[in-house]
């Protein structure tokens, strides 16, 4: 006997993800099953369709359909949840049973926050028709125009061989779902589409990159990406190693987002108490009304922000908010999370349930953006007297979370600038560099790139940044 | 309606108050385990439908995995419970070959009408991906298989009630918060429990159940502004329950949690170039980032240069038996078939049946990674016409390729202990489980840290050390290597999250390794002033 599907199949033609409607009698059916104090369900329900590409030919592309449904279930203090994606009443009942069965196995939380009631959600357009009706014959198109583009580069040249192409082209769209038996409900539908891609010159010694994501595929350039990566490929050919030491970087915004983007998990209230990251005071309490960084750098959330990819509500449903947490330089607000909030008698930030789908984060942990200078990429190079250019980082981690201590490495693009202009390509570094310290020796933060669109961090330009070794790494 | 599925519905009616959400694996004897077989014939069922609706929208090969996925997590932290929770996903992934082109189409509407509609999707996306065709896939030979086959387990780890696992957490949390100074710990689980079944249209029909258990354990001490943490190593194993006891976590709590007191009067190490004895406990991710990932076939031809990188050992004729990895002691085994190793299997997603072969043979490179679409690729350089059996999908609803395979550095065939390996070793860091780990695009440059730190003077452990990371470059280090272990020290280490792949999917791995000595090795001071 199959499972019985849950929707008409014209239904399911006609939208790939579940519709509020659909959502509200699927959640209200769900919690008509608990017998618990209370009960909370996380819906995912979407599509998702890539087109993955290498050696200027599509390598592998996928579609899949999914709804999955998280029940939590809290008797007392005791909380658990399971997850299924097998959505007849028997799955759904026998889920609901797991859930409460493994609350009551579970010992008394402490910490339990009860189930928030009905919220305000800030209106937010998320979800595009261009991207929601992605087809693979569109997708396989754009991937052609972008190597159309990356090669007629390369054929600029006069070089012999072929440019070699590879990237991924990614679009998501759905719903997040979050309903609870005390009234709440929340329903976001929304998109998303990536497009990345590597272009590397026939003779391995050249590399570039260019990438882009937003929620309407008609924001996304493929022949500008496709273009920008091959011409990177071209300028890197033949690096030369430089000594390693502290350089003044250019970093652009992908570069500047890998490390700033330490910053919003540092802004955690409760592990700053703890001592346990950077905005702790040696000796405790934490450096809130303090100067911790250039008095030019701010950071905010703003969910309505259309260059971030935020969610109104993280995953209790706790809806997200406008707010600054450093402003010019000063550590104005730390992130509590509701439990932590009440303990320490302030009003919380943040749900604390985790994150929703896209990161929503509640009063704005994953949508944390750098706000923009005024000048330009090409005129941050141009004021540099001597320095690297930085295209973007690979594989950074973190050495030591007190300081943010990072270390990773440059990767498709790492020139030496000399007198405002870019000289020639330079071989990658490995970096071990502090955020904080960076943060406050910044020499000039640039505009974000409108062609970049979502980059939580603009281009900037900062000193005795610490490139610790050299790699023949193309 | 099999009668097999009759019995799993009615065994699921009368166990549904035992979390049968999935397959139920029944104990029933010590070192065996009996499946219910429950919803396999189902499962074939569809998975032979989707492949023949393939087959008839055009598909020259299809092949249609139906996963059910089972995933159980426990986190404690002190005192209290930080997260219990138990996934279920159940769906289908159809794999289409048209003229030489891939598709793939996944679905959780596993029906009939469900798998035939997704493998129609598969086949057009077959057709759209032929339009930027330019080489088409040709797959390696593989004799058709059928068969059933289950990790080797004795007690199913997901049927343990759940009172014994926050027990036993919590046992180990209060065993570590009676060290004076420890302030903070953190224990977990992770369980899992997998039953795919893999049909293709040269007859391959396979169901295979996979059991798998994890562990975790973090101290934190802190005295006089200082605060120092150490994580024990407890490695993920194709094992069930009994692996989780044998690990004994209360009865060792204390003493790893006495590490992470240690670590608070350490001294800051002197960065320079040391000699470094490296346990297992931290080689093997080393051996992971630095041998495991640059052999990857498709890594060195490109397919993954826009994401997780390629890899320096490109282009294959010129490195194949002509490249010196290390010492001629030194042969990486890659294979699929070491007991208890996360790896094991009896067939890969291909149908390929598992393998073993050398990776690295007295030193020199000899062979990549490959799945069937690969092994064509070098075939004529090494002679080896079949694949290596790495093809492998973290889910259902993605799609199958290269993924690494256990990788395992084999021990000195003399009998050298740890202990050996210190009174010869004059001044030296000896390095403990893993830490902060990071590693460039090609594979080159890297930089490990671990937990815990030794400083090795005339032959013995002199103190305790901290704050330290060793970088390096991949063939320098391996070069540099002069002494292993012998078998009484190997040791079988690897994670289940390893990310590679977009969309990005998550492998478990296993690497096994004896320590290590390395010579001349660069260490820094990760705690400088800033």
């Amino acid at each position: 006997m199959a499972p019985k599907s849950l929707f008409t199949q014209a239904a399911q033609d006609a939208a790939q993800f579940l519709s509020r409607e659909a959502a509200r009698r699927l959640t209200d059916r769900i919690i008509s099953f608990s017998k618990a104090d209370s009960i909370r369900v996380n819906i995912t329900s979407g599509w998702t369709g890539n087109t993955r590409f290498a050696g200027g030919q599509v390598t592998t592309s996928g579609n899949t359909n999914d709804t999955s449904v998280t029940i939590q279930s809290t008797i007392g203090r005791r909380r658990a949840s399971a997850t299924t994606n097998v959505l007849d009443d028997e799955s759904l009942r026998r889920t609901v049973d797991l859930a409460e069965r493994l609350a009551r196995l579970s010992p008394e939380d402490p910490e339990l926050m009860p189930e928030l009631g009905p919220q305000q959600y800030m209106p937010i357009t998320n979800l595009f028709d261009s991207t929601a009706g992605l087809t693979p014959e569109q997708r396989v198109a754009a991937v052609n125009s972008l190597i159309g583009a990356g090669e007629a580069a390369w054929k600029g040249v006069n070089s012999p061989g072929s440019l070699f192409v590879a990237g991924f082209l990614d679009a998501d769209a759905g719903a997040t779902v979050v309903a609870n038996n005390k009234g709440l409900f929340a329903y976001q539908p929304s998109s998303s589409v990536r497009l990345s891609n590597t272009a590397r010159t026939p003779e391995g010694t050249g590399s570039g990159w260019a990438s882009a994501n937003a929620r309407d595929w008609k924001r996304l350039d493929p022949l500008y990406l496709g273009r920008r990566a091959a011409q990177k490929a071209v300028q890197s050919r033949s690096p030369l190693a430089v000594e390693p030491g502290f350089y003044t970087v250019v970093l652009e915004p992908a570069a500047a987002a890998q490390l700033v983007g330490q910053v919003g998990g540092a802004l955690n209230a409760r592990a700053a108490e703890e001592g346990r990251n950077a905005f702790a005071m040696r000796g405790g309490g934490t450096r809130l009304g303090q100067k911790v960084f250039d008095e030019r750098v701010t950071f905010y959330s703003d969910p309505a922000d259309p260059e971030v990819l935020a969610d109104p509500f993280d995953a209790e449903g706790f809806p997200a908010s406008r707010a600054v947490w450093i402003e010019n330089g000063v550590l104005k607000q730390l992130q509590y999370d509701r439990f932590w909030a009440q303990r320490k008698g302030v009003n919380a930030t943040m749900g604390g349930g985790g994150r929703g789908r896209g990161g929503g984060g509640g009063g704005g942990g994953g949508s944390i953006r750098m706000r923009s200078g005024t000048k330009t990429l090409d005129q941050l190079i141009a004021e540099t007297r001597r320095g690297i250019l930085v295209t973007h980082f690979f594989y950074t981690n973190v050495l030591d979370p007190r300081s943010m201590l990072l270390t990773g490495l440059t990767r498709d693009g790492t020139f030496l600038i000399e007198n405002g202009r870019v000289v020639r390509p330079v071989k990658n570094f490995r970096f071990n560099q502090s955020v904080m310290q960076m943060l406050n020796s910044i020499e000039e933060i640039g505009k974000s790139d409108p062609a970049q669109s979502a980059s939580p961090a603009p281009p900037m330009r900062v000193s005795d940044f610490n490139f610790a070794s050299v790699t023949d790494a193309v | 309606m099999s009668p097999n599925r009759r019995d799993f519905v009615k065994a699921s009616a009368t166990a549904a108050a035992v979390t049968a959400l999935g397959p139920r694996i029944l104990t029933a004897q010590p070192s065996r385990l009996i499946v219910a077989a429950p919803g396999e014939a189902y499962s074939e069922e569809l998975a032979v439908e989707a492949i023949n609706a393939a087959r008839d929208a055009g598909a020259q090969y299809a092949d249609a995995r139906v996963g059910r996925y089972r995933r159980q997590t426990l986190n404690t932290r002190e005192r209290q419970i930080t997260g219990v929770s138990d996934a279920e996903t159940y769906g289908i992934g159809v794999r289409t070959l048209v003229d030489g082109a891939w598709g793939f189409a996944a679905t959780a509407n596993v029906t009939k009408d469900g798998v035939v509609r997704c493998a129609r999707e598969a086949v057009r996306l077959s057709r759209a991906a032929k339009r930027s065709q330019r080489k088409p896939v040709e797959l390696a030979p593989v004799a058709p298989v059928k068969g059933t086959w289950i990790t080797p387990i004795k007690k199913d780890p997901i049927d343990v009630p759940i009172e014994e696992k926050v027990a036993l957490l919590f046992a180990t949390n209060e065993a570590a918060l009676k060290v004076p100074k420890i302030r903070f710990c953190t224990s977990g689980l992770q369980l899992l429990r997998e039953v795919k079944t893999l049909a293709t249209t040269e007859g391959t029909l396979i169901t295979q159940t996979f059991v798998r258990s994890a562990a975790s354990f973090d101290a934190t001490a802190s005295d006089a502004g200082i605060t120092e943490s150490f994580s024990e190593e407890l490695p993920p194993r194709s094992e069930g329950w009994e692996y989780i006891e044998s690990l004994n976590m209360p009865g060792n709590a204390a003493e790893w949690a006495q590490v992470a007191v240690e670590k608070l009067t350490a001294k800051s190490v002197d960065p320079g170039v040391w000699d470094l004895i490296i346990q297992p406990t931290n080689l093997w991710l080393t051996i992971h980032e630095s041998i495991g990932h640059p052999t990857e076939l498709d890594r060195a031809m490109g397919y993954e240069a826009n994401f997780a990188g390629t890899s320096f050992i490109n282009p294959p004729e010129k490195m194949i038996g002509k490249l010196k990895y290390g010492p001629e002691f030194m042969t990486v085994q890659g294979d699929r078939t070491q007991p208890f190793s996360v790896g094991l299997c009896a067939w890969d997603d291909e149908g390929v049946p598992a393998d073993t072969w050398n990776i690295v043979e007295k030193g020199m490179f000899k062979d990549y990674q490959t799945t069937r679409e690969q092994a064509a690729w070098i075939a004529p350089l090494t002679g080896v016409n079949r694949s290596h059996g790495c093809s492998y999908a973290d889910s259902w609803d993605k799609v199958q390729f290269q993924r690494m395979p256990n990788i395992s550095l084999m021990p000195n065939a003399q009998d050298v202990t740890l202990n050996d390996m210190i009174s010869s070793t004059d001044r030296g860091i000896m390095i403990r489980n893993r830490g902060s780990w990071s590693i460039d695009h090609q594979r080159y440059n890297f930089s490990f840290s671990g937990q815990a730190y030794y400083e090795i003077k005339g032959g013995k452990v002199e103190r305790m050390l901290k704050d330290v990371a060793y970088q390096a470059s991949t063939p320098v280090f391996w070069n540099s290597m002069d002494l292993i272990g012998g078998k009484s020290s190997y040791w079988l280490g690897g994670s289940f999250s390893d990310g590679k792949g977009e969309p990005s999917q998550s492998n478990g791995v296993s690497h096994g390794c004896p320590p290590a000595r390395f010579r001349k090795v660069d260490v820094i001071n990760t705690a400088r002033s800033v």
